[in-house]
């Protein structure tokens, strides 16, 4: 728990010195530690070392898969306020808020980990959501922006609906919101069990953006602030993610004869419709929206598989997937221009960080020797042996084969084409190569040996 | 040792030269490279050859069961002799070619090789796979930079098309894993299974797919002729000689064994796709044009006859020792082949280079007379073109005529059929190898071609380093007989599938 208190504090005090004149560079001074001491407390917990234990063990529960997805999230969060904190500055005057309300998200992300009752899930939700409402109108002039904001809050609370309406059922049929309790003895659900689960299920599907539940997302994606896109394309997911593994793992698990099959669909679904419609992109940041609803089929798979291959898989896949949009996120907002186009030629005038931008595109789709293929390895072996395992994995392997037409291209352009006439390049500061160097270097690290991370999970 | 010092070898040297300080320096320091990994496989053949050196475990991922172990059997002591000459040929070759950026070309280039080394020499299923995809990303990076005029969207059609079989037989290798007691996925492991012929009938296509693409076999071949024509030619070299061996050994290690009903069940399709390929190809290769689009060609009809032999000693041995001893020689034909043609083609590559760099054309018709104005290169030319088509006394007529061999005692009531339709692709091989002579050597010389064409150092020490091979194995093959006999002794009997209809 030394998360919660820290990020909340982190927030308020984030809150404050918006109105304390300090300049911009404190600021994101004063963020970036934040991050770092988020990150830190995580590991000390990790190891033993808890400054504050809340016990509420009926509310909350942290075990060591929340504590590990935790820290690579906060991990990340680090490395994403390293590279992007920056730019967080263009987008708007609230520069401080911004900062404030992502630490607040982080908060969110302690109880979506953790919770043992279906209240903090939802607490735990509404707490990463409405942040995002914020953050992806943060551009108030920008009419994409607004219109992303309205969109996303419109269908983000509707959808909230439908997950109260499947708790308040749940609790109908079982008379207790506590995860431990979701199915009796008997192991039989009754038809409002039922109904309560698949009405939490398709609202989680629509958070973390599965088909037919994705149409919000390129939308949103698009219009919101890169930075931002960056943000709720990455951690935002896969902790809603991680959630969504938490419940139906444990909470729904013995249930699954009834549900899996529809994990199964869906995650068919979203990975066809992901990359066949992120294929015909012309805009990188566009294509990344798509590539991130087909990425979430790959995710959907754990849920789909469960068991601990999926657990692992879904931190190895959480630790990759983030690291590398962030990445291609990071240097995509610098671009001038945003297409595929814009990219041509980069590697004559860029040569190391082209070769760190291939580094990401092999890990997106999922080649060998970078974490992304053995976080695909770990989907896959989770999947296989389910109902249909066969033939949903089929699927997956194809459109990751799909997929490897959309990510190179970006990567020809880089490497294959000539720039054209009057397109520079932005020069890449010294620290942001820096860091986005060991972004890369961390991604083909858990892509030869992911032990490294896994192992934190059983010591 | 040995076999962890062929992959490492590559591996480190590639990482150097592509950060080389002094671009001029890249080629000879690969060429070093090229030449450590070569002396080292040597050694390893004559001087270290006991197993302890050939093999090498490690831990490697533990959460999945996957280790480092590399075992060098015979097969994958031949294939690793076969990719370190391919490695010192290719760069020999360009020796005089100037590119752009020549530290990342040549540093992709051994971490190629070392990608192909880890495939012959991997025995855990999950180390292949690496060293599978390991080998296709450089090629795919040399191919794209260094190619053609339409190298992008050929490149990518290649990379695609590799990309789905292999992630396919990723699948394949999952299941299996999943079903060994301890999750691992060594080559013993797999082959303990003992898997019925429910599993085996659907198992085998997530294997043979891949390797079939890799090979290529007809329908899958369709990305080779354009990958090749628009490689820069060293690559295509290695694509050629020594990548898709991979598929066959794939199939010799990773799938006979292994899936041995499965196999057997499939023979029949198999062998035929093979033999359509082999007629479709050479047809093909007859009309075609382009100097590089008919070697290509025509390595799909060679590959495609060894793929029909290897298949053709699936089945049933009833332990008797007659068919066992058809089926050894017929295996010894295909190891022999994997090795003789591998060479030969790398030899027709280097001509092929030659030509194009010096008369900036690779059409046929825009060259003649050669012969009359260069008649060194055509010596080196005819011997390596008449290799090709497996004349007695060059080193791919052993080869050929065991695989025949094979064919005809193949288990299945269509092998006349298949004997007779495969032995046209030789009468058909041997026209447009001919044809091919005649254009190029024979003649009016026009005013390209008069001024004819001189060979340097580095490009005669490669083309008789290949026309030595092709001699030695072509007089006296017995010497890799005797080198593949007890492996080749072996192994037919471990694809012998009674252990598995006994059940």
């Amino acid at each position: 728990m030394n998360l919660l208190l820290l990020a909340a504090a982190w927030g308020v005090l984030m809150m404050f010195l918006s109105v304390s004149g300090i300049s911009r560079a404190t600021i994101r001074t004063i963020a970036q530690v934040g991050m770092g001491l988020l990150f830190l407390s995580t590991i000390a917990e990790l190891q033993g070392i808890v400054f504050y234990d809340l016990n509420a063990p009926a509310m909350l529960g942290v075990d060591r898969y929340a504590l590990v997805m935790l820290s690579v999230l906060s991990g990340c969060g680090l490395l994403y306020f390293l590279l992007s904190a920056k730019d967080m500055a263009d987008v708007g005057a609230d520069y401080s808020e911004y900062f404030a309300l992502i630490f607040f998200i982080f908060c969110g992300f302690v109880l979506v980990l953790s919770f043992t009752s279906l209240l903090m899930l939802f607490l735990g939700i509404e707490i990463v959501t409405i942040p995002l409402y914020i953050l992806t109108g943060a551009d108030k002039r920008n009419l994409k922006s607004n219109e992303a904001s309205l969109k996303y809050f419109l269908l983000g609370a509707f959808s909230t609906g439908i997950m109260l309406m499947g708790i308040a059922l749940v609790y109908g049929a079982r008379g207790s919101f506590s995860t431990l309790e979701l199915v009796g003895a008997s192991g039989i659900p009754t038809q409002l069990l039922l109904g309560g689960l698949f009405l939490i299920f398709f609202s989680l599907a629509f958070k973390v953006s599965v088909a037919p539940f994705h149409f919000w997302t390129p939308d949103v994606y698009d219009g919101a602030p890169t930075v931002f896109t960056s943000f709720m394309a990455t951690l935002v997911k896969v902790a809603a993610f991680a959630g969504f593994l938490r419940l139906f793992d444990h909470g729904f698990g013995s249930l699954k004869s009834s549900w899996q099959i529809w994990a199964g669909v869906l995650a068919v679904l979203t990975l066809i419709i992901g990359n066949m419609t992120a294929v015909y992109q012309q805009s990188v940041k566009r294509m990344l929206a798509y590539s991130s609803i087909a990425q979430a089929g790959f995710m959907m798979l754990g849920v789909y598989g469960l068991g601990d291959a999926a657990k692992e898989g879904m931190i190895l896949y959480g630790a990759s997937y983030s690291l590398a949009t962030i990445g291609i996120f990071a240097v995509l907002t610098r671009m001038q221009d945003q297409t595929v186009e814009g990219f041509n030629g980069l590697a004559k005038q860029q040569p190391w960080v082209s070769a760190l931008l291939a580094v990401f595109l092999l890990s997106l789709a999922g080649i060998p020797l970078t974490a992304g293929f053995l976080a695909k390895f770990y989907m896959l072996q989770a999947a296989l042996p389910a109902t249909y395992g066969m033939a949903v994995v089929i699927v997956a392997v194809i459109m990751a084969a799909v997929s490897v037409y959309y990510y190179f291209r970006v990567l020809q352009a880089i490497y294959f084409r000539e720039p054209s006439e009057g397109v520079s390049f932005p020069a890449f500061a010294p620290g942001f190569v820096r860091v986005l160097t060991i972004v890369a270097l961390l991604i083909i690290l858990l892509g030869l040996q992911p032990g490294w991370l896994l192992r934190y999970l059983y010591f | 040792m040995i076999a962890l010092l062929l992959v490492l070898i590559p591996l480190i040297g590639g990482g150097l030269t592509l950060f080389l300080p002094r671009p001029a320096l890249a080629r000879p320091v690969a060429l070093n490279v090229a030449l450590i990994s070569l002396i080292a496989v040597l050694l390893g053949l004559c001087q270290f050859t006991q197993a302890a050196n050939w093999s090498y475990d490690a831990e490697w991922i533990q959460p999945i069961g996957a280790r480092f172990s590399l075992k060098g059997d015979v097969l994958a002591k031949w294939m690793s002799l076969l990719s370190s000459i391919g490695a010192v040929l290719s760069i020999l070759g360009s020796w005089n070619t100037d590119r752009k950026l020549p530290a990342r070309f040549y540093g992709l280039l051994l971490w190629m090789q070392a990608g192909m080394s880890i495939v012959f020499l991997a025995s855990d299923a999950f180390l292949f796979y690496f060293g599978w995809e390991l080998a296709l990303i450089p090629a795919y990076f040399l191919s794209s930079i260094w190619g053609g005029e339409k190298r992008i969207a050929v490149t990518i059609k290649f990379f695609i098309y590799t990309f789905v079989g292999s992630v396919l037989m990723l699948i394949g290798l999952i299941y299996l894993q999943q079903l060994t007691p301890d999750g691992s996925f060594q080559w013993q492991a797999f082959r303990n299974l003992e898997l019925t012929e429910s599993k085996q009938i659907w198992l085998f296509w997530l294997f043979f797919l891949a390797f079939a693409i890799k090979v290529p076999l007809f329908p899958f071949h369709t990305w080779q002729p354009d990958a090749y024509e628009q490689a820069p030619t060293p690559i295509t070299l290695l694509l050629s000689g020594v990548m898709v061996k991979m598929g066959v050994v794939a199939m010799i290690r990773w799938l006979l064994p292994i899936l041995g009903i499965g196999a057997f069940i499939w023979s029949d399709v198999v062998i035929c796709l093979a033999v359509v390929g082999i007629l479709y190809a050479s047809l093909i290769a007859i009309r075609q044009d382009d100097l590089k689009r008919l070697i290509a060609y025509s390595s799909i009809a060679h590959m495609g006859l060894t793929v029909a032999a290897l298949f053709s000693l699936t089945g049933f041995s009833n332990n008797s020792n007659v068919v066992l001893h058809y089926h050894h020689i017929g295996f010894q034909g295909v190891m022999l082949q994997l090795f003789s043609h591998g060479v030969n083609i790398m030899g027709m590559w280097l001509l092929a280079d030659r030509i194009e760099s010096r008369f900036g054309t690779r059409k046929l018709s825009e060259l003649g007379g050669l012969a009359r104005t260069a008649p060194t290169f055509t010596i080196f030319f005819v011997i390596i073109a008449l290799a090709n088509i497996a004349l007695p006394l060059t080193n791919a007529f052993p080869g050929e005529f065991l695989q025949f061999n094979a064919i005809f005692h193949a288990q299945s009531s269509y092998r006349i059929v298949f004997l007779v339709f495969s032995g046209l692709g030789v009468i058909l091989s041997a026209i447009y190898t001919l044809n091919m002579i005649r254009r190029i050597f024979f003649g009016e010389t026009n005013s390209a071609t008069e001024n004819g064409l001189r060979l340097t150092t580095a490009e005669t020490l490669a083309l008789s380093l290949v026309v030595m091979v092709v001699l030695v194995f072509g007089i006296y093959p017995q010497a890799a007989l005797n080198f593949t006999n007890d492996f080749s002794w072996e192994y037919v009997k471990s694809i012998d599938i009674t252990r598995f209809l006994a059940k």
